[in-house]
């Protein structure tokens, strides 16, 4: 279990905000991108490596880590903007994303860059990877408490080979297996249960021999604690449909579909014109620390 | 003509011993188990026919059963090597790497992944099972993939060799191997060099004609009968046998090409993207050649027993020698 004094949420929620800047930096530099997911993550990622992981920064290919792997490899801009905040390469080199040369591909590639467990990008087999890792870790030590930490989207679940890997996790009841799932209901051509609805995903887990829980994702100890808890099962392994809101931290982005795939300066102008999209999200994020909207949840 | 060391003694004898090659793959991994405790095996519900069953038998403990979920297979292997294991995924090859070229160009290839993907029933020969089994493109989808080796070895020996070489080799590899039984050309003995072709056949001088015939996997039996019946009729024929389709062995295709008036490629595929595609691609920007592709030309198998279709398919014998008497209008 993972207890989190007042102290150590404030000064998560202040490197999730950081890495929140650094995502809209890095996207108005690069000009193209993803802005919704990255947003709506970096409660989470910035939870697992600045408290969760077992991991070395300074010795990114330590054999007794854990493993994250990364599945919907396009919200990348909260992977690279947590890692470079937590030690892994200089932030500056943030704003190199999507540049010819840069180590910090549009999509993530292993080996490019300290810290990247696998190349990702085409949505669905991020699963399936982190199913043979837990299946290699568990032959190396049957009881090991290595885990394999899969973030996923909730709009790849539509792919076939993520149901294949979910059989298969269900099959060899991998314990150290523990995927975490963005609901955050949007994808790139409108909301998920529009395009292909995914309801009732809690049942279609536990038909699949997975123990469900579900989260406020936006909520550090609920986050913290259902790791704990998904840590805790021995006999299944474990899904967290973590519901987030997509561009999480800026109100022109929260909640809307369009910004997607869309980086500021290229979105809907409804509420702000194209040039003042990433001052005016760098404002909010400034100002209000992130905190604009009150968790849905409650 | 001249042969090349260690081959069948019984080459031409009708009752040369056929055995399937991927019956070389099944020994070849047990014996690749034995020798390192981080080979695995994965299987999509094709364990017996593939023969996988030999090392899921000997090492239950490292084989995985996948389920028909090709697709998941080469993933959960690409899981399996990032944390140190080798994967030995097999399967058919028009289901992996037909289904699954997508997971093994992103998962295992880009992300330079320690998986060997095994694809067992390539060829027309598998036969009775018909087009819908019989993989005739696997090797130009695997080719055209950066940092991914592609193999054909032609029989039991062979495969056997390249298995075992591919266990020890770090990156991505994948062979191909078929259903039916097929003539054993090789020995124990051969040599097998990875990224090397090897002259099976060395012509007769002083013909007025020569053919060099470049062949890969159980093509090589065909190749050498055709060159012996062209030796036979004045025609200097030699025949360099490839098992290793990627990295291709530029300097011996070259220097078959330049000793030879016409080159002759020969395998159970398409004609378009395979052996012949490479060599192709290589001799035009080499050496321009004349060169006549042996293979299924643009077109789906059928229903069949396998001496039956690759001779239907003009991969036999008989097909090599009339496409070269015709060039050279004898």
């Amino acid at each position: 279990m993972y207890y989190l004094s007042d102290k150590e949420v404030k000064a998560l929620e202040k490197s999730a905000n950081d890495i929140r800047q650094s995502i809209i930096e890095m996207l108005m530099a690069a000009g193209s991108g993803h802005t919704a997911g990255p947003l709506g993550m970096a409660d989470i990622f910035t939870l697992l490596y600045f408290h969760i992981l077992k991991h070395n920064p300074k010795d990114p290919d330590w054999s007794e880590r854990d493993r994250l792997i990364l599945s919907n490899g396009h919200i990348c801009p909260v992977l690279y903007a947590t890692l470079a905040h937590r030690g892994y390469f200089p932030v500056e080199e943030l704003l190199t994303l999507r540049q010819f040369g840069s180590r910090l591909q549009g999509h993530p590639h292993r080996g490019a860059l300290p810290g990247i467990e696998t190349t990702s990008g085409p949505l669905g087999s991020g699963l399936s990877q982190a199913v043979g890792m837990s299946m290699g870790l568990r032959m190396n030590n049957e009881y090991t408490s290595q885990y394999v930490y899969c973030l996923m989207s909730d709009g790849e679940l539509q792919e076939g080979q993520t149901w294949e890997a979910i059989m298969m996790a269900g099959k060899e009841k991998l314990h150290n297996l523990i995927a975490i799932i963005d609901r955050n209901g949007i994808q790139i051509d409108g909301n998920t249960e529009d395009v292909m609805p995914l309801e009732p995903l809690r049942d279609k887990f536990e038909s699949f021999n997975f123990d469900v829980q579900e989260v406020d994702g936006h909520n550090m100890r609920m986050v913290a604690d259902a790791i704990g808890k998904a840590q805790a099962v021995y006999s299944q392994p474990s899904v967290i449909i973590a519901h987030t809101i997509p561009g999480k931290g800026v109100d022109i982005f929260e909640r809307d579909y369009r910004w997607h795939g869309n980086p500021p300066g290229k979105g809907p102008e409804d509420k702000v014109k194209k040039p003042e999209q990433g001052k005016e999200a760098l404002r909010q994020l400034r100002s209000f620390g992130g905190s604009i909207s009150p968790s849905h949840l409650d | 003509m001249q042969l090349a060391k260690h081959l069948n003694p019984k080459i031409f004898d009708n009752d040369i011993e056929r055995i399937p090659n991927r019956d070389g793959f099944g020994d070849g991994l047990v014996e690749a188990g034995e020798k390192n405790p981080n080979v695995i095996a994965l299987s999509a519900d094709l364990t017996e026919s593939t023969r996988v069953n030999l090392f899921a038998e000997k090492f239950p403990e490292r084989f995985v059963q996948c389920g028909v979920a090709e697709q998941n297979m080469a993933s959960v292997a690409s899981g399996l090597a990032a944390v140190g294991k080798i994967p030995f995924i097999a399967s058919y090859a028009m289901f992996s790497p037909g289904r699954s070229w997508e997971q093994i160009r992103t998962t295992i290839a880009y992300n330079d992944q320690n998986v060997k993907v095994i694809g067992a029933h390539s060829g027309v020969s598998v036969g009775p099972d018909g087009a819908t089994h019989q993989a005739i493109e696997d090797i130009a989808i695997m080719r055209v993939i950066p940092n991914i080796v592609v193999i054909a070895p032609a029989d039991i020996h062979e495969a056997k060799k390249a298995v075992l070489w591919a266990a020890d080799y770090e990156g991505p590899v994948y062979i191909r191997l078929g259903r039916s039984a097929v003539p054993v050309v090789t020995t124990k003995d051969s040599p097998f060099e990875f990224g090397k072709g090897q002259i099976m056949v060395e012509r007769t001088t002083h013909t007025k004609q020569s053919v060099g015939i470049i062949s890969t996997g159980s093509m090589l039996h065909n190749a050498i009968l055709a060159a012996k019946e062209l030796n036979d009729l004045g025609v200097g024929t030699s025949v360099l046998h490839i098992p290793t389709i990627k990295p291709l062995d530029e300097e011996a295709v070259l220097d078959l090409a330049e000793t030879h008036d016409l080159t002759v490629t020969v395998e159970e595929h398409q004609r378009s993207g395979g052996l012949g595609g490479a060599v192709a691609e290589f001799l035009s920007e080499k050496r321009p050649t004349k060169q006549i592709r042996i293979g299924v030309d643009n077109q789906f198998g059928q229903s069949g027993e396998p001496d039956e279709l690759v001779a239907h398919y003009k991969m036999d014998k008989d097909s090599i020698t009339k496409a070269v008497r015709e060039v050279f209008s004898i």
